[in-house]
């Protein structure tokens, strides 16, 4: 079953960064440059902490605002990106509300979580866990 | 090192003339590896001797190591310049995103020289280096709103450092510290007052950049074991749970816990301020510098009502460690744990160290209960062991100083006791203010003789601990030896640069295989060396400035109150003094002869 990082408690966050720099050395890198999630204050560490992930939506609006259908999506949510199509418009950044379409400024192209759950592994307060992703149910005109 | 490590780059910023430049400088990190290594070979280079540590010729110099940004715990920043405390060397470390941020920004260290002629704060974004106007920060009474203005004002949020100080800096305060991510300090030694000199309100790094490794499998491996050790071995349980915080019970059953101006190694109020109840009563949040697991910083939710107003409220956020509240609750006998914490505020507020603030503070108070100093030099304070809104008074007072006394508070215990007498109780060790450990020779001995005077340097207290437990006999020869090795190795950790809680974790062969992920090839008699040759260069420093041991104070107070390890016996720390500098640096003559 597809499967999707979902953040089961924000609250438990010490801003260690230890699943940033995991996703980087997923890569076979250190630092920070391929990180595809992203741990910052909520205005000041005082307030806590706010983790970005791609929460793999079924409908996301990256991929919607691709001119060139470089993120293909994987259903029953989130996206996968076909690195020879894009042409590093920038229009996914903008288009995502949390901010976790993350940006290679070497290759000029997106960075996009790929639900894989190596950062999971490295939390050590269990902020972050790998979830299964069912389909949701259709949506009904004039409900809700 | 790896050709493509950004390591070897060190950024210099001119801030007399607004200029920058980066310099390849292989040869700095090759032989000083990085951290406390690279920063005092970059200190011989750009601190000419006899210079005035405020004068715009003092260098500000930051320097992060090979292992930063590839391993968890390697978290630490060395900042060194010429102590405007002591007149003399001038290190002190600090975590927060400080050493990432750096290392991402892709440097391996930063010169700043010069001064401002007017206020400003510095942004250097990856290879970017802006001046920013800071004419309209300078005086802001808190410096938790310096932070806040510059998180909005300035990209890079979660990946960037935010360094600053407060009026204290600004008024050349000689203890005045550097607040990074509103918890972590480059508290001790005067850093703040050095920014201050230099109009420098605050430094700003960001940057977010990948790091080559020299094998990625064992890149894994050797970073799995040492965080496996960091989150589930016992050896960073202390730090984990309670925090540094649980050393105050412990050390006063002992009798180690410097009690009102260690008049006593024990205090009626240990229970209330200690890390058991503050965790109890207080804790409301835990967090970690960047790339440390260990989430070591504790932060005590305070609820405090508005007298005037009912139904008015305030929740302030503030770190606790052992360090402060020995320094501004025990010290100055405070156990009302909301006044201590009040105290601890307002330090955090003005931006002092709170170590030499309650020191200074502590030795106050005794100087007016024997008459030494009136109400008049108190401008009308009455200081009195645990009035803690006195404190907060006398602190705003140090930083706004009404007269002449004031100014000498300003300028720490060591100065304020040769004008005003009580040196005998003037609890300072190489001109810098104690820290909270009275456990026995080795503790003092570790102030005597490090080269930071602090207790990190060689932590005798814990030599002391150990011979307590074990009923062992210390001989001046044997604690001077092991202080010794302790501060050589430290030397290799504060290169890497390794916090050292972590110290436990990081043996000299878990070093070697991390060095060697990231492709540097050092032997353990290779970091030996790096450890001896780093700490001479800081004692050839400290020599030609001025350092000289046998004219080291030893306060009087430390001799007459008692130790767990029993009373302390002058000719025992000057004997092991006299055998630490002979036989660690007997290159440098004044310290052969001794």
């Amino acid at each position: 079953m597809p499967q999707r990082l979902s953040v089961i408690d924000v609250d438990r966050c010490v801003g260690c960064q230890s699943c940033m720099f995991a996703c980087a050395r997923r890569l076979g890198e250190g630092g920070l440059a391929g990180a595809c999630i992203g741990v910052r204050s909520a205005g000041g560490i005082r307030r806590g902490f706010v983790v970005v992930v791609c929460r793999a939506c079924p409908d996301p609006p990256c991929a919607r605002v691709c001119p060139t259908d470089a993120l293909v999506l994987r259903p029953p949510g989130g996206v996968r990106l076909r690195a020879e199509l894009c042409i590093g418009c920038g229009n996914c950044a903008a288009a995502c509300p949390f901010g976790a379409v993350f940006w290679d400024a070497s290759q000029n192209k997106p960075q996009i979580c790929v639900y894989c759950g190596y950062c999971a592994r490295y939390c050590p307060y269990d902020v972050l866990a790998l979830e299964d992703l069912t389909p949701p149910p259709l949506l009904v005109a004039g409900e809700g | 090192m790896l050709p493509n490590d950004p390591l070897r780059r060190v950024l210099y910023v001119d801030l007399s003339r607004r200029r920058f430049w980066v310099a390849d400088r292989p040869d700095l990190f090759e032989d000083g590896l990085g951290g406390a290594g690279v920063a005092i070979r970059l200190l011989e280079e750009e601190c000419p001797p006899g210079t005035d540590p405020l004068g715009p010729e003092n260098p500000i110099i930051f320097a992060v190591g090979p292992l930063v940004g590839l391993f968890p715990m390697a978290s630490k920043t060395v900042a060194m310049f010429k102590s405007p405390h002591t007149g003399n060397l001038g290190e002190s470390h600090a975590g927060g995103r400080s050493a990432v941020a750096l290392r991402m920004a892709g440097y391996g260290a930063v010169v700043l020289r010069g001064a401002s002629p007017t206020p400003v704060y510095l942004v250097i974004d990856g290879d970017e280096v802006y001046f920013r106007d800071a004419s309209a920060l300078w005086g802001l009474r808190s410096s938790a709103t310096v932070g806040r203005v510059i998180r909005e004002r300035e990209r890079g949020a979660g990946t960037r450092t935010i360094m600053r100080i407060g009026r204290a800096g600004e008024r050349g305060i000689t203890y005045a510290c550097v607040v990074t991510e509103t918890y972590r300090h480059f508290g001790r030694l005067g850093l703040g007052a050095v920014f201050g000199s230099k109009r420098l309100k605050a430094l700003v790094i960001a940057g977010r950049r990948s790091l080559p490794v020299a094998d990625r499998k064992a890149y894994r491996e050797t970073y799995d074991a040492i965080f496996r050790a960091a989150t589930e071995s016992p050896l960073m349980q202390k730090y984990h749970e309670l925090g540094t915080a649980m050393n105050v019970l412990p050390l006063d059953a002992i009798g180690a816990l410097p009690t009102r101006n260690l008049q006593s190694g024990r205090f009626e109020g240990a229970e209330a301020i200690s890390g058991e109840n503050l965790a109890r009563n207080y804790l409301g949040r835990r967090v970690a510098c960047a790339h440390c697991p260990v989430a070591c910083i504790h932060l005590a939710a305070l609820r405090l009502p508005y007298p005037n107003d009912p139904y008015f409220y305030k929740t302030v956020m503030l770190g606790y460690d052992h360090e402060p509240i020995y320094a501004v609750g025990s010290m100055l006998g405070i156990a009302d744990v909301a006044g201590m914490l009040q105290v601890m505020d307002e330090t955090e507020t003005v931006g002092l160290d709170v170590m030499s603030t309650g020191v200074t503070l502590a030795w106050a108070t005794e100087a007016l209960e024997r008459g030494l100093i009136s109400r008049q030099e108190t401008d009308g304070l009455a200081l009195a062991w645990g009035d803690w809104e006195t404190y907060v008074g006398a602190i705003r007072r140090i930083v706004d100083p009404p007269n002449d006394f004031y100014r000498a508070l300003g300028r720490g215990v060591e100065y304020a006791a040769s004008v005003y007498g009580g040196a005998d109780f003037a609890l300072a060790f190489g001109g810098n203010e104690m820290p909270g450990y009275h456990t026995g020779p080795a503790g003092h001995l570790t102030y005597l003789t490090g080269a930071r005077h602090s207790h990190l340097d060689s932590a005798g207290y814990s030599l002391d601990q150990r011979a307590a437990a074990k009923g062992e006999t210390l001989t001046p020869e044997g604690v001077a030896e092991a202080l010794l090795e302790e501060e050589r190795w430290r030397q290799v950790l504060a290169s890497l640069v390794v916090c050292f809680f972590a110290r436990g974790v990081y043996t000299p062969e878990v070093v070697q295989r991390a060095l060697a992920a990231a492709g540097i090839d050092r032997s353990a008699d290779d970091l030996a060396r790096l450890g001896a040759e780093t700490l001479a260069r800081k004692h050839a420093f400290k020599v030609r400035e001025g350092f000289d041991p046998v004219r080291l104070r030893i306060p009087r107070r430390i001799l007459e109150t008692p130790s767990p390890l029993g009373t302390l016996d002058e000719d025992f720390l000057r004997q092991a003094i006299a055998h630490f500098f002979r036989r660690g640096f007997p290159i440098l003559p004044d310290f052969a002869a001794l």
